[in-house]
């Protein structure tokens, strides 16, 4: 087909095709050359900007310094929550360029266990590029030494001194402040991925107040940038911005009766709050047991969590708010205001024959009291009395006044997570069980059993509402409530304020062994006995602990002019004026003379075993070994 | 005016002032590239230079009648190398592609790229004219180009292959064989392109895929693109300085000292260094392009076409690749990059480029 007449081939011919050719060819490399310097000008001048970019992200490394976090300090400036030095080894996925030798040298220095070689190997895998990844924590001087030392030969390793949170006081604040920990996935979701939130050593509040002044306190983040070989090797520092320290938290609590009411409380459960009479402010917000917030923050050990967990005196929880139980005959005071202000006659006596009867059903008092008056029903917790009155004027009297004085109500608190309990009326029943109110329903109530219940955080508002005649409210910082004058006659606070006083200080009053040890500072109060099981499954003064009742107190001092209110509850403590009142009468006396009362906690502190924190060692040690904590605490006294 | 001596007239002043400004360019980005220092790279590569200079301007002083006499010989002898540097990576166990001299290790595929240039050049040479439409002038070129590119792609050096087969396909074009040849080929060569595909190593395969997106691996097989394109790109116009490129020093552009010394270059030089080097190439092409289209035999004018496209094919696959045209190939930048066994090979290239010239000039021009 191709056999068309061609020209015979010749050496002319030959020639001439070379020529043409190699002009071809000449030319097409010219196109190609052109091309190529028409990319190179693309790429330099139109990229330029972009490529400029990438050039500075490869060589310059940023890292993030996390903040130091704000400090949280008493109504004097002590530190409750604050920093201390804490040296770190952390891991550079990227620089690691031997990672099983470098994990098995600093397994060997550090000497790691296999949770934490699995956890790094967890977050190695997870992480990427630059994001460093926690080794340990807490180290050693000599540990940290033992790292720098060998740095040149382990490539990867990054030693930081950093900081970690610090509790002065350890578990006597665990469940004011909170703690802080590691962000977790979610959070860090939550915060649009901020890379603050994945740098190692960067702690947000998980509980309490740390959570709740999470915002104030986290402060900014410092950064570091250096510049890098693509080994990952450090060539010069380029600028460092050092952090901005979050926001100091200042409190109302007195760092020192905090700790003391702490350690008071012993090896009993319970809390206790004491509150300003004159401002509503909270000075101390105790629960015991409590855990150790430096623990938390330090990345808690499963061990140790598992052994929190399994302690029946629940250190996990917050009594103070969380913890509902029935006050008992610590309402009195607040009846016998309501009985006058609904027209009682406080000089108005009641025979008690050790009981009052209702229908059928006779309603057992705890003694037979014989003629008795207000104040002096109070003094003795006298049943019968108020069965008397609960039955004459109904609970439905009662119960509003319940309600102003601050039970049953849930407080603008900050960093309170708050179960608020129950004062019942006639409306609450009905709507809740459908069904109607009944006489005896009254007297249950009226002596603080049956559906009432209450949490001590309320029974130390109802203290300082009683003492102080305000609607006071409750404040842990500066917050402005208007704390109104509550609206009740003079006459009506002064006899639950009498019967208080006589509680301690008059004759034959139920906390009698509590009167202060101190010369013209009295204390006045109310003891309670919540029943746990009904009469029935035994007296509550004895059995196993988990069936004993519990014993409450609250109380204010000076009795002229009050300053101090606080509510007391100590679980399964066998009665207020056994458990609760002596509680009281140690950190009032403190308040004012705090000699004596270290003295007091110093012979107590003697027959526990140690401090809270030489304790829970101990415990914690023992319930490594294999025995469990110690479930019957033998009773202060 | 002086009169200057025959012997210095004869010379060749302009061509070695353009082998100088690219290899001492070179020798700039090298000292750069050490961090600022002469060693390891720069020194050695001047040094280098030197000597491989001298050696192109003695060839070319060598008459073209012992290259034309010897083609054959040559392109035997270093087929019988190439197959020896296979046995010995078998025996060896892995892939080898030098012989161990002593003083340095040959690549005989380096030599390849000439011996097969010179050898088709004779073979044309000798065809009569009347052959030249026939398949007398086909086969035995196929034949000589199959060989040394199969045993090449076996190390498996696709770079080089490419190369052997480029610089004897253009032999063969520039002979006068039917133009419809070429294209058909062409053609089913690209239809053929992804059985080709199959055949690479997966490695080779990977490597074409990252080329087509670079992006879609930057830390692994693409990353030498991605760095090298962020090393151009960030030079812009003028440059970052000498002595003052990140990507190169930080060591994040790999193999900155060879087959991406263009980059390296780029980033403290910028489009500037980048235009000026393109110059310098496009006036070492020009120079052998005119050598042949001048060339007194069929000989040189087939020689020194085909060398010509050798030299070019290094530059521009280079080039290709450390922008992101190319898959990366690991081709050198003639002259540019450290390393002897490519100038070896350009500068055997201009020497008998240069031998060409001055057959042309002792006979007072072009043939006929």
């Amino acid at each position: 087909m191709f056999r068309k007449k061609s020209p015979p081939i010749t050496e002319a011919w030959r020639g001439m095709t070379f020529t043409r050719r190699a002009m071809l060819v000449g030319g097409g490399q010219m196109v190609i050359g052109g091309a190529l310097a028409a990319r190179m000008a693309y790429i330099s001048i139109i990229d330029n900007d972009h490529y400029v970019l990438e050039s500075e992200s490869n060589r310059v490394n940023l890292t993030l310094v996390p903040p130091r976090r704000g400090w949280i300090v008493d109504r004097r400036g002590k530190a409750l929550a604050n920093n201390r030095v804490s040296l770190r080894i952390d891991l550079i996925p990227d620089r690691l360029h031997d990672k099983e030798l470098v994990l098995g040298q600093l397994r060997t220095l550090l000497r790691l266990d296999g949770d934490a070689m699995e956890r790094i190997n967890r977050d190695l895998k997870a992480a990427s590029g630059f994001q460093p990844v926690a080794v340990a924590e807490d180290l050693s001087e000599a540990d940290y030494a033992s790292i720098l030392v060998r740095l040149p030969d382990l490539p990867g390793v990054a030693p930081q001194r950093g900081f970690a949170r610090n509790y002065p006081t350890g578990a006597a604040v665990g469940h004011l402040i909170g703690y802080v920990g590691a962000p977790t996935a979610e959070e860090y979701q939550a915060a649009n991925k901020d890379p603050l939130y994945i740098t190692p050593g960067f702690r947000v509040g998980k509980d309490g107040l740390e959570k709740y002044f999470q915002p104030m306190l986290r402060g900014e983040p410092g950064a570091k940038r250096v510049e890098v070989t693509a080994r990952g090797k450090v060539v010069r520092e380029l600028d460092t911005t050092e952090d901005k320290q979050g926001k100091t938290v200042h409190l109302t609590i007195d760092a020192d009766l905090q700790e003391y009411i702490a350690r008071r409380m012993g090896r009993e459960s319970g809390a206790a709050v004491v509150i300003d009479c004159d401002n509503g402010d909270i000075l101390s917000f105790v629960s015991m047991p409590s855990f150790d917030p430096n623990s938390f923050s330090d990345g808690i050990s499963s061990n140790e969590y598992a052994w929190l967990r399994a302690d029946d005196h629940q250190p996990l929880i917050n009594k103070a708010t969380r913890g509902l139980y029935p006050p008992g005959s610590t309402l009195k005071p607040m009846a016998a205001i309501a009985a006058v202000e609904h027209g009682v006659d406080p000089s108005e006596r009641h025979t008690c024959i050790g009981g009052y009867r209702l229908g059928s059903r006779f309603f057992r008092c705890l003694g037979t009291h014989g003629s008795v008056d207000m104040p002096t029903a109070i003094m003795k917790s006298c049943n019968s009395y108020f069965y008397w009155l609960a039955h004459r004027l109904g609970y439905d009297a009662f119960a509003p006044t319940a309600k102003m004085l601050g039970l049953g109500e849930e407080f603008q608190l900050a960093g309170s997570n708050q179960r608020y309990g129950t004062i019942p009326d006639s409306a609450w029943k009905m709507r809740k069980y459908d069904q109607a109110w009944s006489a005896s329903d009254s007297l249950n109530a009226i002596i603080g059993q049956g559906y009432v219940s209450v949490n001590p955080l309320q029974l130390a508002v109802m203290a300082a509402r009683i003492a102080s005649g305000r609607k006071l409210y409750p404040r842990l910082v500066n917050r402005q409530f208007r704390n109104d004058p509550l609206p009740y006659s003079a006459d009506a606070f002064a006899v639950a304020r009498h019967g208080m006083d006589l509680v301690v200080n008059g004759p034959g009053g139920t906390a009698g062994r509590s009167r202060l040890p101190l010369d013209g500072i009295a204390m006045a109060g109310k003891t309670g006995t919540a029943q746990v099981r009904g009469l029935n499954t035994g007296n509550g003064k004895s059995g196993s602990w988990r069936f004993r009742d519990h014993g409450l107190f609250v109380c204010f001092a000076p009795v002229d002019k009050p300053k101090y209110a606080a509510g007391i509850v100590i679980e399964h403590g066998m009665g207020g004026s056994r458990a609760a009142a002596p509680v009281a009468k140690d950190f009032m006396t403190f308040l004012y003379d705090r000699e004596k009362a270290m003295e007091a906690l110093e012979t107590f502190e003697a027959g526990w075993g140690g401090t809270i924190k030489e304790r829970m060692d101990r415990d914690y040690a023992a319930w490594k070994s294999g025995a469990s904590s110690d479930p019957d605490p033998e009773i202060p006294q | 005016m002086i009169p200057v001596p025959a012997a210095v007239q004869r010379v060749p002043w302009k061509l070695i002032a353009i082998l100088s400004g690219i290899t001492g360019f070179g020798l700039l980005v090298l000292y750069s590239a050490a961090g600022g220092n002469w060693s390891p790279w720069a020194l050695q590569q001047g040094v280098r230079f030197l000597v491989f200079l001298t050696v192109a301007l003695v060839i070319g002083r060598f008459n073209i009648k012992i290259f034309e006499d010897f083609a054959y010989l040559g392109y035997i002898g270093i087929l019988i190398l190439l197959i020896a540097v296979e046995l010995l990576g078998f025996v060896g166990g892995g892939s080898q592609r030098w012989l161990n001299l002593g003083f340095m290790n040959l690549q005989p595929s380096e030599l390849m790229k000439v011996a097969i240039v010179l050898a088709l050049a004779r073979f044309y040479t000798q065809l009569p004219p009347g052959s030249t439409r026939t398949w007398t002038a086909l086969w035995p070129a196929l034949v000589m180009i199959g060989f040394p590119a199969a045993l090449v792609m076996l190390q498996p050096d696709l770079g080089t292959a490419l190369a052997i087969c480029i610089g004897g396909v253009i032999v063969m074009f520039c002979a006068g064989l039917p133009f419809w040849w070429f294209g058909s080929t062409a053609a089913a060569g690209v239809a053929a392109l992804p059985i080709l595909f199959s055949f690479l190593h997966d490695y080779q395969q990977k490597r074409v895929l990252i080329f087509l997106d670079p992006e879609s691996d930057p830390l692994g097989a693409g990353y030498h693109i991605s760095q090298s394109k962020i090393a151009i790109g960030s030079g812009g116009i003028g440059g970052k300085g000498f002595l003052n490129g990140s990507q190169s020093h930080l060591d994040y552009l790999p193999e900155g000292h060879t087959d991406f010394i263009f980059a390296t270059m780029a980033e403290e030089w910028g489009l500037i260094g980048g235009l000026v080097l393109l110059g310098l190439f496009f006036l070492l092409l020009r120079w052998s392009t005119r050598v042949a289209l001048g060339a007194r035999t069929r000989f040189g004018q087939l020689a020194a076409a085909g060398l010509t496209m050798t030299i070019f094919f290094y530059i521009a696959i280079n080039l290709m690749m450390v922008m992101g045209l190319a898959p990366v190939v690991g081709i050198p930048l003639p002259l540019f990059s450290y390393g002897g066994s490519s100038m070896l090979t350009i500068m055997t290239c201009v020497g008998i480029v240069l031998a060409i010239e001055n057959d042309t000039k002792k006979a007072g021009g072009r043939f006929r």
